[in-house]
């Protein structure tokens, strides 16, 4: 029954989605929000395992002083930090208001990691497109062309360069070109190929032919 | 339902007073749930771009067509439909659409009876739910000749061949395999195809106890994935070598999950590294910082934006619907082989209409387009 | 040296592009933006609308996206305020607006709306974040006020002058909508204005842009500002200068980096190559 029960619900949540995308009469048109409203609850519920999960891991390091257990102190630490400065430090005000402590920290902590973090991709950009940009086939040169066109089509300097030319031919429209027709018609290439496989593996796990997220073969 | 001016009330006589909309035609919303009544009119004569003053439209309705118009709702100049979604099914309504110019009101005779109802099938649909039953017949069908022994050819996919070499340089070098699902939920197909291919890697590991370390951004990822781990263990006659902290949660956020698994990455610097599902921004931030130590790197996503990152840092990448196909590919069952075949006429059939359809519509023969407006 | 040229330290490259990015910040020098046809028709559709039109702005993006994607919100909202368009804010993303307020804080530092800065509930609403992703999207298409009985300072909806008149996407005359994943501009694409016909125009990061072309081309998306060069795009439309612009300066030297190391691996490649044919 450990696979039975999971396979039914799978099977009878997944057709009522099917349904009621057809059939917009009473009580179909009632079950996407019920439904939807169930697995709203659940992911709100499932947040708690994951935080007590990644509290338990990090306590346990800590204690058995397992190699770099100094970073597990970091993340305990950074999520007591923010939790009380978010329960018991708002004034009365609600905790995201401006001006709060709570507040404060998402300006001035949050907001410059995370886009430090984003940011870090420039230069990884900057170190994949040199070793991954030569010229070793025919192919391999169609892209790194691409790259080259579209890399200066999108800055001012594109069209800096091609200035003498007209304006209908300058280097940014032909960066807006290559966006538009060769990369357009390669991604919906890849993006009907990847609809056909959701709907290929949804209606698996639908019928119950997929088994291995259930972990079994 | 044509209508013409009631009544044009200026209260402000430097504005005049406005022209009423025309041609108010009122009607149930077709094939919804009930409950709700369209209207669509001609914009006033007044309603013209430059024209300040006009201000815009507001609706009423009674019961009655004579009296007890209340507002329910107001639409700005240049609007020409409006939705009322208050409607009590079966009830007869009659409504009234008027003009409001600086402080002056035109309004139109009241249009109705008029009443909503819920249908039985949204009609607007049909072509989604004709393109469902060939596809889900065809993938049935197909399922159905692989069961009956028939022999089914499925080309190689270079990602999922290299599985085991990857398993198997992590183990010769002692050194430990990184499995990452994606930063998405288990409501993401990716996710479950990710988690899937997790199944493979956990056995192998399991058969050549290798170190394997699953860290993930969803609560319920993780307990899926511990599921499929501790069931390969268990497969593999190894349930003694299963922990729990093989798979275990960091973050929802998608820039510290980044950051959580670098850290770890340049720490510990693994032999092997599978990212699997639906990634974002963060795919190269993972993968570049994964090529700096030298792991062997097999990705696998559907998310097209992040595909060349993938390709230019990692050794294998699985291409939008290898992934997908990843189980059946792994696993050689019949039934799951089949659905790739069932996909494949599908991708065969959208080729047939994508040529016809633009030879229709390149000779204008007719509008070729409109038969795919799902609504 | 061909040998070393081939394999260059990542390093060496990380430090010529954070100068490349540097640098230009301390620089003046002005560049001439091309407007491509995607953002045009995002001008476009916010110049056809008239005053007092209601225009939804979805801000479903986090801090690590704002650099790319706030100048564009904050164009857009100038725009709108100048032009007397009631702007209602909501997000997809937790996130998304709290940057929508630190957006209008700024414009109400900016000299321009100094003296008539926006108001709440006059100018705009903020209906703040809701969980469900693409369902909340859906919910709207039924029952905007229903699916945000609340506003972001817990005031009930219904209440909002902004929001008279507001049931569904019918009553809402433009979406603009900010996005840097997902739920973003497909979710909205595939809801609003497939299931809703809803009007809808998009800003994206770069990384994400790409993905979303296609819906442009299909008429499904009007108009579309992707990265930076888009914000810098819309600012020069909208005749709003802003950080779009001035970062343009630093993204193009980076691209010429970029291009230069390209061209040292690719001369590299083929002179070891042709040692290794001798």
């Amino acid at each position: 029954m450990r696979r039975e029960i999971p396979l039914i619900i799978t099977g009878v949540v997944g057709f009522t989605y099917i349904i009621q995308f057809f059939i917009p009469h009473w009580p179909f048109n009632i079950m996407e929000h019920m439904l939807t409203d169930w697995m709203l609850i659940i992911f709100a519920f499932a947040i708690w395992l994951g935080v007590l999960n990644l509290m338990k891991v990090s306590l346990d390091r800590i204690s058995k002083r397992t190699k770099d257990w100094p970073y597990a102190l970091v993340t305990i630490l950074g999520f007591l930090f923010i939790v009380i400065a978010g329960f018991f430090f708002s004034g009365g005000r609600r905790f995201l208001d401006p001006g709060t402590p709570f507040d404060y920290i998402y300006q001035f902590i949050y907001t410059p990691l995370s886009a430090t973090m984003f940011a870090m991709l420039a230069f990884y950009v900057a170190s994949a497109s040199y070793r991954a940009f030569r010229a070793r086939t025919k192919e391999a040169t169609l892209l790194l062309l691409a790259a080259f066109f579209v890399m200066l089509g999108r800055v001012p300097v594109g069209d800096a360069m091609t200035s003498f030319l007209p304006e209908s031919v300058r280097l940014s429209k032909f960066a807006d070109w290559i966006m538009n027709y060769p990369q357009t018609a390669g991604q919906r290439a890849i993006m009907i190929g990847i609809a056909l496989g959701i709907v290929s593996t949804s209606l698996r796990l639908i019928l119950g032919i997929e088994r291995s997220h259930l972990g079994s073969d | 339902m044509n209508v013409s001016a009631f009544c044009a009330v200026p209260e402000d006589p430097s504005y005049g007073a406005p022209a009423p909309p025309t041609d108010l035609v009122v009607r149930d919303v077709p094939n919804d749930a009930g409950g709700a009544i369209i209207l669509h009119w001609d914009p006033s004569v007044d309603d013209v771009e430059g024209n300040d003053k006009f201000i815009g439209y507001e609706i009423l309705r009674s019961t009655s067509p004579d009296s007890g118009f209340k507002v329910i709702g107001t639409a700005t100049a240049g609007s020409t439909e409006l939705t009322d979604n208050q409607t009590v099914d079966g009830k007869k309504y009659y409504y009234i659409v008027r003009s409001l110019m600086g402080s002056s009101i035109a309004e139109a005779w009241p249009v109705g009876p008029v009443s909503s109802s819920q249908q039985w099938f949204n009609l607007g649909r049909i072509n989604s739910f004709i393109a469902l039953l060939i596809l889900s017949t065809a993938i049935l069908w197909y399922i159905h000749r692989a069961r009956r022994g028939d022999t089914l050819f499925i080309r190689k996919i270079a990602g999922l061949e290299a599985v085991d070499e990857a398993v198997g340089r992590a183990t010769e070098m002692g050194k430990a395999i990184y499995y990452i699902p994606g930063t998405q939920d288990m409501d993401n197909v990716q996710t479950i195809a990710g988690v899937t291919i997790l199944g493979r890697v956990a056995k192998l590991t399991a058969q050549y106890e290798t170190p394997l370390d699953v860290p993930v951004s969803r609560s319920l990822v993780m307990i899926t994935a511990r599921e499929i781990v501790k069931e390969a263990y268990l497969n593999a006659g190894r349930p003694d070598a299963y922990n729990d902290s093989m798979v275990h949660y960091l973050t929802d956020d998608q820039f510290g999950y980044a950051a959580a698994i670098d850290g770890m990455v340049v720490r510990e610097k693994p032999a092997t590294i599978f990212y699997m599902g639906a990634f974002y921004a963060e795919s190269l931030i993972l993968a570049e910082t994964g090529n700096s130590v030298g792991a062997i790197q097999i990705a696998g996503t559907a998310m097209p934006a992040q595909l060349p990152f993938f390709i230019a840092a990692c050794d294998y990448t699985l291409i939008g619907e290898e992934l997908f196909a990843a189980s059946a590919y792994l696993s050689k069952e019949p039934k799951l082989l089949g659905s790739l075949k069932g996909q494949d006429f599908g991708k065969l059939c959208i080729l047939g209409i994508i040529i016809i359809g633009s030879i229709i519509q390149t000779f204008g023969i007719f509008d070729f387009t409109s038969i795919f407006t799902v609504q | 040296m061909f040998e070393k040229l081939l394999r260059i330290d990542r390093r060496i490259i990380f430090l010529f592009v954070l100068i490349a990015l540097i640098v230009p910040l301390f620089l003046n020098i002005s560049q001439h933006i091309a407007i491509s046809p995607e953002v045009r028709d995002i001008y476009d559709s916010l110049r056809k609308l008239q005053p007092g039109s209601r225009v939804l702005l979805a801000f479903d993006y986090d801090p690590p996206s704002a650099p790319e994607l706030q100048p564009m919100a904050v164009a857009v909202m100038k725009y709108c305020f100048k032009h007397n368009l009631k702007v209602i804010i909501m997000g997809l993303w937790p996130q998304g607006p709290l940057q929508a307020n630190l957006a209008i804080e700024s414009i109400k530092r900016d000299k321009e709306f100094k003296d008539n800065p926006p108001i709440y509930d006059k100018d705009y609403v903020n209906l703040g974040y809701m969980t469900g992703n693409e369902l909340v999207i859906q919910g709207m298409g039924t029952d905007i006020q229903r699916t945000f009985p609340r506003d972001y300072l817990g005031n009930p909806t219904s209440s909002l002058s902004v929001m008279k008149g507001i049931t569904n996407f019918s009553n809402i005359d433009f979406i603009f909508n900010l996005s840097a994943g997902y739920p973003g501009t497909v979710e909205w694409v595939l809801f609003a204005v497939d299931r809703f016909h809803a009007k809808l125009s998009a800003g994206n990061t770069a990384v994400q842009a790409p993905q979303v072309y296609p819906y442009v081309h299909s008429g499904q998306l009007s108009g579309l500002a992707g990265g930076l060069k888009g914000a810098a795009e819309l600012e020069k439309l909208l005749g709003f200068y802003g950080k779009g612009t001035k970062f343009m300066l630093s993204q193009s030297f980076a691209h010429i980096v970029v291009i230069f190391f390209i061209i040292v691996g690719n001369v590299a490649y083929f002179a070891t190559r042709g040692k290794k044919k001798k």
